[in-house]
């Protein structure tokens, strides 16, 4: 790519000053679904949560899987793009913001979850531990806590890892626009400037959100599968839950970017920004974490299958040739058999389109993966006669539906007020014309004047 | 406040005026403060991108983290203390549990501990008056400049920034 900074500025900023009847009709479109899920919920708000599937002894299924997934798509950015940071990946540079936003994104729809999990969900803050006068005294010792701490220090942090590089951005589209825009970016700039010292600083902070970042990313998700591996439930109590969770929502993560990228870069027309060698290089990571997710899960299997305990092989056979065998089997399909190949293949890999088929399959079959975690477990926990069932509500289904909506018109709206690519680290990255070196008469003059 | 400046299309050029104003700065009566540089994006690799790169931010946010951890300790273990769970005899603070909620503040005494010092460094948010600033920074163009430049050594000044490889000498007054 040659292009100059006005070029660059020209390309990138496009998609904020201009928007295409496209854009309308697709967020119409996303819109109208997400009020379609807050009738869903106020639906259920008002009739009960006995209207969902939800009933003994499957009280964790839909929400709780979206709750999951959801943070484990959140995993696509600031963990990938702090760990490209770190390693000081340079093909990073048009990555990391659509990567950014899709974190502070799904975080903040995962944290709906528990929410419209509760059925009464203006009495959220009893889930905020302090202590009150009904006797409920913060506990601690419970996993669900962890994941308030852990969830909250993870979506501050990815929302101030977003923001930060967004700044000098900032400065340059108030640059360039007029009337309210004008103001609102001058607002939202807080005055940058781009002094040498406002870079240093701005550059050693990006480098120690990156450090830190990494391992409360990580945290997170272990934390989330502790929620379930603290429990002596039957394909939940296990030591390898929390790596394999970990891997699992980089895996979702990366796959989610890769479409994201995609839709993006025909959206928006970032052609020339967003090209092969990316998705390429996106889709070999994909392949590492397509053959861990395997190794995870064969494992996993292996090692319950072995152990043959009475109450494990309930579950393990209802997932392998039982009542959710199909969405087993398809889940396998979806994360290992159809990826893999594709991935492996160089030939494949570099066609942008090849990268897009192997990781939207990864979306549906992470999520299948989060579902058979939570509801064959419960389905099958011990004793037979507490055997039961689920099946989802038109609720369930529609709030579903709804977050991925929400999350398709949130990134909708961000690509019209953020530069989607962060430009003036695209200019950092390409490489510099140099003057002629040699002295002119007043520098030369200057120069003896000093020395004598 | 006033100043006169110039913009360079490229480090290369922007460097060369840095060194210029940097000899000339006894001589035409201007201290090394009054050098102005704003640029599109970071040239750390430059003379004139190095300054004040000096910061103690690391530590800070070291610091910050300390405080974190000690601060979700000290917070948890007080709340057990003050509010006892019915526990069986079991211990009332829990060091596991707490250690994973301790983690997690040490990190966000960390993550806006780094944010703090950043924006108190760099001085942002700083929407006070006009500043030396041209909108042709954003097209890549680099400023050099110095700021209340003595009124005898403008003309002179305007030289040496053009000398340099300007693109644009322009005075800009307040």
């Amino acid at each position: 790519m040659n292009k100059t900074p006005e070029q660059i500025n020209k390309d990138l900023l496009r998609p904020i000053y201009h928007a295409t009847w496209r854009f309308y009709v697709t967020a119409a479109i996303l819109a109208a679904l997400v009020a379609a899920a807050l009738f869903a919920w106020g639906y259920q708000m008002y009739y009960g949560l006995g209207i969902s599937g939800l009933n003994r002894p499957v009280f964790w299924a839909f929400y709780i899987t979206n709750f999951v997934f959801w943070i484990g798509i959140s995993h696509a950015g600031t963990l990938i793009s702090a760990i490209l940071r770190v390693c000081n990946a340079s093909w990073r540079r048009p990555v990391t913001r659509c990567a950014e936003a899709i974190t502070v994104f799904s975080l903040s729809i995962a944290g709906l979850f528990p929410l419209i999990h509760l059925g009464r969900p203006w009495l959220f803050f009893w889930l905020i531990p302090y202590p009150s006068e009904r006797g409920i005294w913060p506990q601690f010792r419970s996993p669900l806590l962890w994941d308030f701490f852990a969830i909250n220090t993870y979506l501050i942090g990815s929302v101030t890892f977003l923001l930060l590089p967004s700044f000098p951005d900032f400065a340059l589209i108030r640059d360039r626009a007029s009337g309210w825009r004008r103001k609102v970016y001058g607002i939202i700039s807080l005055g940058w400037r781009g002094t040498p010292k406002q870079w240093h600083r701005l550059e050693m902070a990006m480098r120690i959100m990156a450090v830190a970042i990494i391992p409360v990313a990580v945290s997170v998700h272990t934390i989330v599968s502790w929620d379930f591996a603290m429990a002596p439930v039957p394909g939940w109590h296990s030591t390898v839950f929390g790596p394999c969770f970990v891997a699992g929502a980089i895996f979702s993560g990366i796959a989610a970017l890769i479409v994201a990228m995609a839709l993006l870069r025909k959206l928006l027309h970032l052609e020339e920004y967003l090209r092969p060698i990316h998705f390429d290089n996106l889709g070999k990571l994909l392949l590492v974490m397509s053959l861990l997710w395997f190794y995870f899960v064969f494992a996993e299997r292996l090692t319950t299958w072995y152990g043959n305990f009475p109450g494990e092989m309930s579950v393990f056979w209802s997932t392998q040739i039982g009542r959710f065998s199909p969405l087993f089997w398809t889940m396998v399909f979806c994360n290992f058999l159809i990826p893999a190949p594709i991935l492996a293949i160089k030939k494949l890999r570099n066609k942008i389109g090849w990268t897009v088929v192997a990781s939207v399959p990864i979306i549906i079959g992470m999520w299948l993966e989060r579902f058979l975690i939570i509801v064959p477990s419960l389905s099958y926990k011990y004793l037979p006669y507490n055997f039961g069932t689920y099946r989802p509500s038109w609720v369930e289904i529609i709030i579903t539906i709804g977050t991925f909506a929400a999350m398709g018109l949130l990134y909708l709206i961000f690509s019209r007020v953020f530069p989607i690519i962060s430009i003036w680290e695209l200019k950092l990255g390409m490489p510099k014309k140099e003057a002629a070196p040699e002295l002119t008469t007043q520098e030369a003059a200057a120069g003896q004047t000093q020395a004598g | 406040m006033n100043a006169i400046y110039g913009l360079y299309p490229d480090p290369g050029s922007a460097q060369r005026a840095f060194n210029v104003l940097e000899r000339a700065e006894s001589e035409l009566g201007f201290s090394g403060k009054d050098i102005a540089v704003l640029s599109g994006e970071p040239y750390e690799g430059y003379g004139f991108g190095q300054r004040d790169n000096v910061t103690r931010m690391p530590w800070i946010a070291a610091l910050g983290a300390l405080a974190g951890g000690l601060s979700g300790w000290v917070f948890v273990a007080f709340t057990q203390k003050t509010y006892p769970m019915v526990s069986g005899g079991m211990q009332l603070v829990t060091k596991w549990p707490n250690g994973i909620i301790t983690y997690e503040l040490t990190m966000l005494g960390a993550i806006l501990t780094t944010l703090f010092v950043l924006l108190i460094t760099a001085r942002i948010p700083d929407w006070r008056g006009r500043k030396l600033y041209d909108p042709a920074i954003s097209n890549g163009k680099i400023l050099i400049g110095v700021v209340n430049p003595p009124e005898t050594a403008r003309a002179e000044l305007g030289t040496m920034l053009r000398d340099a490889g300007a693109e644009a000498v322009k005075e800009f007054t307040n």
